[in-house]
């Protein structure tokens, strides 16, 4: 059985060129018993199959959330989901639980940003793998350990026999963030999540896993949905990027454009406050202010207290989407839609 | 893992030594001579001296320690100086006695303990949670002997369904007899290890069920069985020490729950060993429940070791 050419069988007639994932209008509200928190706001994109979307943001910006609510991996009696999320053609909001499970790990799957927590301590490795694939593929014990051997083989992982048995804090980070692609890739999923998958790694490991991610993405014709909060990680893995700030999207498009014309004020303010080559004597510009606080969001656009270009009308109501090109679009009332 | 058991098993030598040291120097500062006890007040001081003598009491401190020691270790626990019968049968029949209750005691506790804390975990904030927290909360705070008094009066007294006091027939066949004899003193007995188990449970599953790999457990699509065993395993460790410490107390034999009940387990053979100043079966008896104690808390660190890999070195 070979990993990569066990893609799900599904390419363009599954699809008819649909996109895999189509999210539409999502909005996230946490309720505790002393606030209200929007943490998602009206998020719409699609993505193709193999195609990689980068979702930037800062801290709080509900990246994050975005990424669980595509598999509903939130804590249900605090989480109110709105809108629609369909992955494959499949209405993710409108699943049971059973039907909820059968798609968790196995058309989609998530690899987390802390390699050593994201593992249960008291199972090894290999079991943690072998469940899962027992779980989604009904494979005996003797399989599921042939598969989950692949697998370790497939994330480049050293003597992987004897890493089977091996408990995660055996290991070292970068070889548990490979476990864990491993792991998410265990029942060929469609559509992968990455959430800040290289943010807790050193960052000569943030790269090898950075490519051997994309290696892997390019391989199986995986869609990746991928958060960070790092530029720089963006660029390397993205085809798209999206740039979130308080549960917005405020600007999409291509990777090129999104890097060489920034658009948005804070697309500007995260490009400029990056270090990269070429920037010797220059002064690192950061973004003044902090986040704005999603219990009390002001009501019209949300980077509008920060922003240097900010004029009376960005506070009346948070700007629209405006579409600059076919391909990408800018919340900002600056913002010129292509005719 | 075996050098583990070893390390272990020689952590526990030094430990007993030191208890045997604690209970010899306690003795030692028990106000009174133990002679004024054996002997009548009006008998001649020769016979006192004679009796020191044969006790070994003439000597200096270190030598009776080492010599006691030395009994102890080929197995000879004393006479008594009560009853003038080897300390070691008294102790070995009042044990059992205790077992009889303790280890159902233990088992009940335990599994509702259990029970409790994790139902309470997982159904936290309900009023399912509050009312199991209640019965844990209760269980720990009040007086145990007060519950079997009122248990006595109510099964007992009121209602005549269930004896209230003492072991019932001698002999080991067990009848419903005996069984009926157990019901209200393990009741009483298992009321505070639930009460612990719960509430450490309750809060472990609580912080585990909120701990990333449990959103990775369910992200993987794993049925609620198997994400529940992750979780259990996950808090098994630490209520197992839990558990330890309380079969460990069990097995002390509660000296008011066995006061209250008539019991003649071990507690209430330190509770006699104690108003007789018989001092060779209160050290025996000290000693052998702090062996049993360091045993089982060693078998449980074994245990931990075993479920969490990480605890091994």
């Amino acid at each position: 059985m070979s990993l990569t050419a066990a893609t799900r069988d599904q390419p363009a007639a599954a699809t008819g060129g649909a996109p895999l994932v189509r999210v539409e209008d999502l909005t996230v509200r946490f309720t505790s018993r002393d606030a209200v928190i929007d943490a998602v706001n009206g998020v719409s994109f699609t993505l193709d199959a193999g195609e990689v979307l980068c979702i930037l943001g800062e801290s709080g910006s509900g990246k994050s959330v975005t990424l669980r609510a595509m598999m509903r991996l939130l804590p249900p009696r605090r989480t109110k989901i709105g809108g629609k999320i369909s992955v494959g053609g499949k209405d993710i909001l409108g699943l049971d639980e059973g039907a909820l499970g059968d798609l968790r790990g196995g058309e989609v799957a998530m690899i987390f940003q802390e390699p050593m927590t994201s593992f249960d301590p008291v199972f090894t490795i290999g079991t943690q793998i072998m469940e899962t694939v027992k779980r989604h593929d009904g494979l005996s014990d003797a399989d599921a350990r042939k598969r989950a051997l692949e697998l370790l083989e497939m994330v480049q992982i050293p003597s992987p026999v004897r890493r089977l048995e091996n408990y995660p804090h055996e290991m070292s980070g970068g070889m548990r963030q490979r476990a864990m692609i491993a792991l998410a890739l265990s029942c060929r999923p469609r559509l992968l999540l990455a959430d800040e998958p290289t943010t807790a790694l050193d960052a000569t490991v943030q790269i090898q896993i950075l490519q051997l991610l994309h290696r892997i993405q390019r391989e199986l014709g995986m869609a990746v949905l991928f958060v960070t909060h790092d530029v720089g990680v963006a660029v390397e893995i993205s085809d798209r990027i999206a740039v979130m700030y308080a549960g917005r999207f405020v600007e999409t498009g291509p990777l090129r454009d999104i890097v060489h014309t920034p658009q948005h004020p804070y697309t500007q303010g995260l490009l400029a406050s990056t270090v990269h080559g070429g920037m010797r004597g220059k002064r690192l510009e950061a973004i003044p202010g902090s986040p704005v606080n999603l219990a009390a969001m002001p009501p019209g656009c949300a980077f509008a207290p920060r922003c240097r270009y900010a004029e009376p009308a960005c506070t009346a109501a948070p700007p629209a989407e405006t579409w600059i090109e076919p391909t990408r679009m800018v919340r900002c009332i600056r913002a010129a839609p292509h005719t | 893992m075996w050098y583990f058991v070893l390390r272990r098993l020689l952590y526990a030598v030094p430990i007993l030594l030191g208890v045997s040291l604690v209970v010899f120097l306690l003795m030692q500062m028990v106000p009174g001579d133990i002679i004024d006890i054996m002997i009548p007040p009006e008998a001649p001081k020769e016979v006192a001296d004679m009796i020191r003598i044969q006790f070994g009491l003439d000597q200096p401190v270190h030598i009776q320690y080492l010599r006691w020691l030395k009994a102890i270790l080929s197995g000879d626990l004393g006479i008594s100086i009560f009853t003038n019968q080897p300390v070691a049968d008294e102790l070995f029949s009042a044990l059992l006695n205790t077992l009889k209750i303790a280890i159902p005691a233990a088992i009940l506790g335990f599994t509702m303990g259990v029970m409790l804390g994790s139902l309470a975990a997982f159904y936290g904030g309900s009023w399912l949670d509050k009312l199991f927290s209640g019965i844990a909360i209760a269980g720990v705070s009040l007086p145990h002997y007060w519950v079997g008094m009122v248990l006595v009066a109510i099964f007992a007294v009121s209602f005549n369904v269930l004896p209230g006091q003492g072991m019932g027939p001698d002999g080991f066949p067990w009848t419903w007899e005996h069984i009926k004899h157990l019901i209200l003193p393990v009741i009483t007995l298992s009321l505070i290890p639930m009460g612990v188990i719960s509430r450490l449970v309750r809060a472990n599953v609580l912080e585990i069920r909120s701990m990333e790999f449990v959103s990775a457990l369910q992200a993987k699509g794993l049925k609620g069985p198997r994400v529940l065993l992750h979780i259990m395993k996950n808090a098994a460790p630490s209520a197992l020490a839990l558990m330890g410490l309380q079969f460990g107390y069990l097995l002390g034999g509660s000296i008011l729950v066995e006061t209250v009940f008539n019991w003649p387990g071990s507690g209430s053979l330190l509770n006699l060993a104690i108003f007789r100043r018989d001092i060779p079966v209160l050290s025996a008896t000290i000693l052998v429940l702090a062996t049993i104690f360091v045993i089982i808390n060693i078998l449980v660190d074994v245990l931990q070791a075993l479920i969490d890999p990480r605890i091994r070195r």
